[in-house]
């Protein structure tokens, strides 16, 4: 036997008062952990591989399941950690580059916690969304310079295409692959039902899916995956995909083993081939190669829809959004560092990259200050945990955001970070056939939608106590943000006040 | 009538159906009585076949020509006229298990009385359909004639 010099990391506790021994949990944990004892009929646990999914915990009929983090104490040490001996011994042990799924855990400051929103008392009343109409539809695209008329009151500009949404709320790019159909089915479907957007990520568009091509954001991504006419034409806007706020800087590898079929047919690539997308796209080395690929892409859809491009957070967000405006970008999405991912190096997930809330910022400025911010649309993402996230970043300057940790939290995800090993007890993060049926798309598109219907409710309601109807009202209004608790600097970029200023 | 039907392609074989029918068929109702406690402990109408990867919840289709009423020697067997429900009378029941013997479907299981799906006609919806956390057994009128 070999030594293992990692603890566990959970137990889990079965109260055998309540178990009746229906085996549901052994048959429900991909990765083990509760079996029949030898007499095939009492269940016993192996807590060894458990990752705290709870899919066991929520199936089980009596409740009998608790799971524990398992405590076994280090040498206090404030500089080695468990958790930094804990990832030595796995890199002695296996010689690789440590991979994790899901935003980094790290804690870093999280400025949504640090601003505080207004509302109208005595002057400027407040609005009741109940009793008036409350505007949150959203409409994203380059907007025209100024408006000319003619006589009659028509407008003479011609105007760019621009896409409406009934919410700020998009859902952000989670390919095929990296997650499984029936998820992206669930988020189609929601799309759908909520007038909203979802992003088909950079995995090619799977047949099943043609019939919310109307709804479908498609990514031209370094790989090219999927790429063809019909794909771009068969969405609803396209995005050129430079990075990612997980891994800045990183391409992706999909191993092999996960090219199915299927994947392999909507990536165009060979079964079981790996899927490699080069860290850059080797057409894109500056801004004027960026406007060609834009100009190919505006081209090849007869210029019906707008083009974004998404760039991950990083030191130089801000000039870097201002050339991709420039470069002929409608929209541009910027992803913070602590946007999920279905596998990315630890060490860049956690080390790599600024806050969504800092990036946005600067960028809405920056353009603001060039006279150029009608000229794209920002979408920001990279974490959004609630409506007041949302509305704290539209005030921010965003025109719409991307969710995706929240829509599959709705879908069962419980942020186990181990999407990576393609073991998803619920169903998202894999492509084993017996773990994606138990996503069934009518139930879950049906969370995602009460999800983000609750958040529209909330959103309208915030936007009622400041006395605002509607979100273009809202959006780069940072007179409705405060900061608490923030250094100058801090203030500054965000370019807010402090509370009680 | 309403009948229950499998998909399989949704069933996750967690078989809560069955501990969920036994509860709904025990003396106590109580789920940990009735799964752990209760002598004779009460036995599931609906039977899950198969593994993770292919699985489906199997019970009586409530025929339109029942060869369980038929065969039945003493009568218990009946089909409701109105609610088409095929159940079995426990008073008339010998246990002799004839039924068990024609079944087409193998949906009878042993016992005194006979051990088969009710449709929980006292309920308005049946246990195992109403607990199937992947909506994989659907109960609804598709009408037709014999199955
Ligand atoms: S699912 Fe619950 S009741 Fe069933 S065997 Fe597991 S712990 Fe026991
Ligand atoms: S890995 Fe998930 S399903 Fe398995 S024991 Fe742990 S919590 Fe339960
Ligand atoms: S998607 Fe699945 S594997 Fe990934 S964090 Fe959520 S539950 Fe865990
Ligand atoms: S409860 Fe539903 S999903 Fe579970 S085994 Fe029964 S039919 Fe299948
Ligand atoms: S027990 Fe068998 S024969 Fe009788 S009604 Fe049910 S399926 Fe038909």
């Amino acid at each position: 036997m070999s030594v293992n010099y990692i603890p566990r990391r959970f137990t889990v506790i079965r109260d055998k008062e309540r178990c009746i021994n229906c085996g549901c949990c052994v048959r429900q944990c991909s990765n083990e952990c509760h079996l029949f004892a030898d007499d095939g009929k009492t269940v016993i646990s192996d807590s060894n591989s458990c990752v705290a999914c709870h899919r066991c915990v929520d199936l089980c009929p009596t409740g009998a399941l608790r799971i524990e983090k398992y405590v076994c104490d280090y040498r206090e040490n404030a500089n080695w950690t468990p958790q930094y001996q804990q990832e030595i011994c796995r890199q002695a042990e296996t010689g690789g580059v440590l991979l994790s799924g899901m935003g980094t855990p790290k804690p870093y400051p999280i400025y949504w916690d640090k601003i505080l929103l207004n509302a109208s008392q005595v002057t400027n009343p407040s609005i009741d969304p109940l009793r008036e109409p409350m505007e949150i539809r959203t409409i994203l695209g380059r907007k025209p310079e100024k408006l000319t008329v003619e006589k009659k009151g028509k407008s003479t500009v011609d105007m760019p295409p621009q896409v409406i949404l009934e919410t700020p709320i998009m859902f952000s790019a989670m390919s095929f692959g990296s997650i499984s159909l029936n998820a992206q089915k669930s988020l189609a479907m929601a799309a759908k039902e909520l007038g909203t957007l979802f992003n088909v990520g950079e995995g090619g568009l799977h047949p099943d899916l043609q019939p919310f091509t109307d709804r479908a954001i498609v990514q031209v991504a370094s790989g090219r995956f999927g790429v063809h006419s019909d794909y771009l034409n068969n969405s609803r806007f396209v995005e050129i995909k430079i990075g990612q706020g997980a891994k800045p800087g990183i391409g992706g590898h999909l191993p092999g083993e996960k090219v199915s079929v299927e994947v392999s047919n909507a990536r165009m690539i060979p079964e079981g081939s790996d899927a490699i997308s080069p860290a850059p796209h080797h057409d894109i080395y500056s801004i004027e190669d960026l406007r060609q690929l834009i100009w190919a892409i505006k081209q090849a859809t007869g210029n019906s829809k707008p083009v974004s491009v998404k760039i991950a957070a990083v030191h130089n967000v801000a000039a870097i959004v201002s050339g991709c405006a420039r470069a002929g970008a409608d929209i541009v999405a910027i992803d913070g560092f602590r946007g999920g991912t279905g596998a990315a190096p630890t060490r860049i997930r956690d080390n790599v990259g600024i806050p969504i809330e800092l990036a946005l910022a600067s960028a809405d400025q920056r353009l603001r200050d060039e006279g150029i911010r009608s000229r794209i649309s920002l979408v920001a993402a990279g974490s959004f945990r609630c409506s007041a996230d949302i509305v704290k970043a539209i005030a921010l300057g965003a025109d719409a955001c991307y969710c995706a940790s929240a829509p599959l939290i709705a879908m069962g995800c419980h942020m186990c970070q181990t999407c990576n090993t393609g073991k998803c007890n619920w169903g998202i993060a894999t492509q084993r056939p017996e773990l994606t049926k138990r996503l069934n798309p009518d139930i879950m598109y049906k969370r995602v939608v009460n999800l983000i219907t609750a958040w529209n409710h909330e959103i309208k309601e915030i936007m009622g106590g400041m006395g605002i109807n509607s979100v273009d009202s809202l959006r780069g209004n940072r007179l409705m943000l405060r900061g608490i608790g923030l250094s100058e600097k801090e203030l500054e970029i965000l370019g807010i006040r402090h509370a009680g200023e | 009538m309403k009948r229950i039907y499998a998909i399989e392609e949704l069933c996750l074989n967690c078989r809560l159906c069955e501990v969920y029918c036994k509860t709904a068929h025990s003396q106590s109702k109580d789920i940990i009585k009735a799964n752990k406690y209760e002598d004779p402990a009460p036995v599931s109408r609906v039977t899950v076949y198969g593994d993770n990867f292919l699985s489906a919840a199997l019970n009586c289709r409530h025929c339109d020509d029942p060869r369980c009423v038929k065969a039945c020697i003493t009568g218990a067997m009946t089909k409701d006229k109105k609610t088409g429900i095929v159940y079995v009378n426990e008073e008339k029941c010998i246990g002799c298990m004839t039924c068990l013997a024609v079944c087409p479907y193998g949906c009878i299981k042993v016992g005194k009385p006979a051990v088969k799906c009710d449709l929980c006609r006292n309920e308005d919806e049946p246990a195992c359909v109403k607990n199937c956390p992947n909506h994989a057994l659907i109960y609804t009128d598709l009408g037709g004639e014999d199955e």
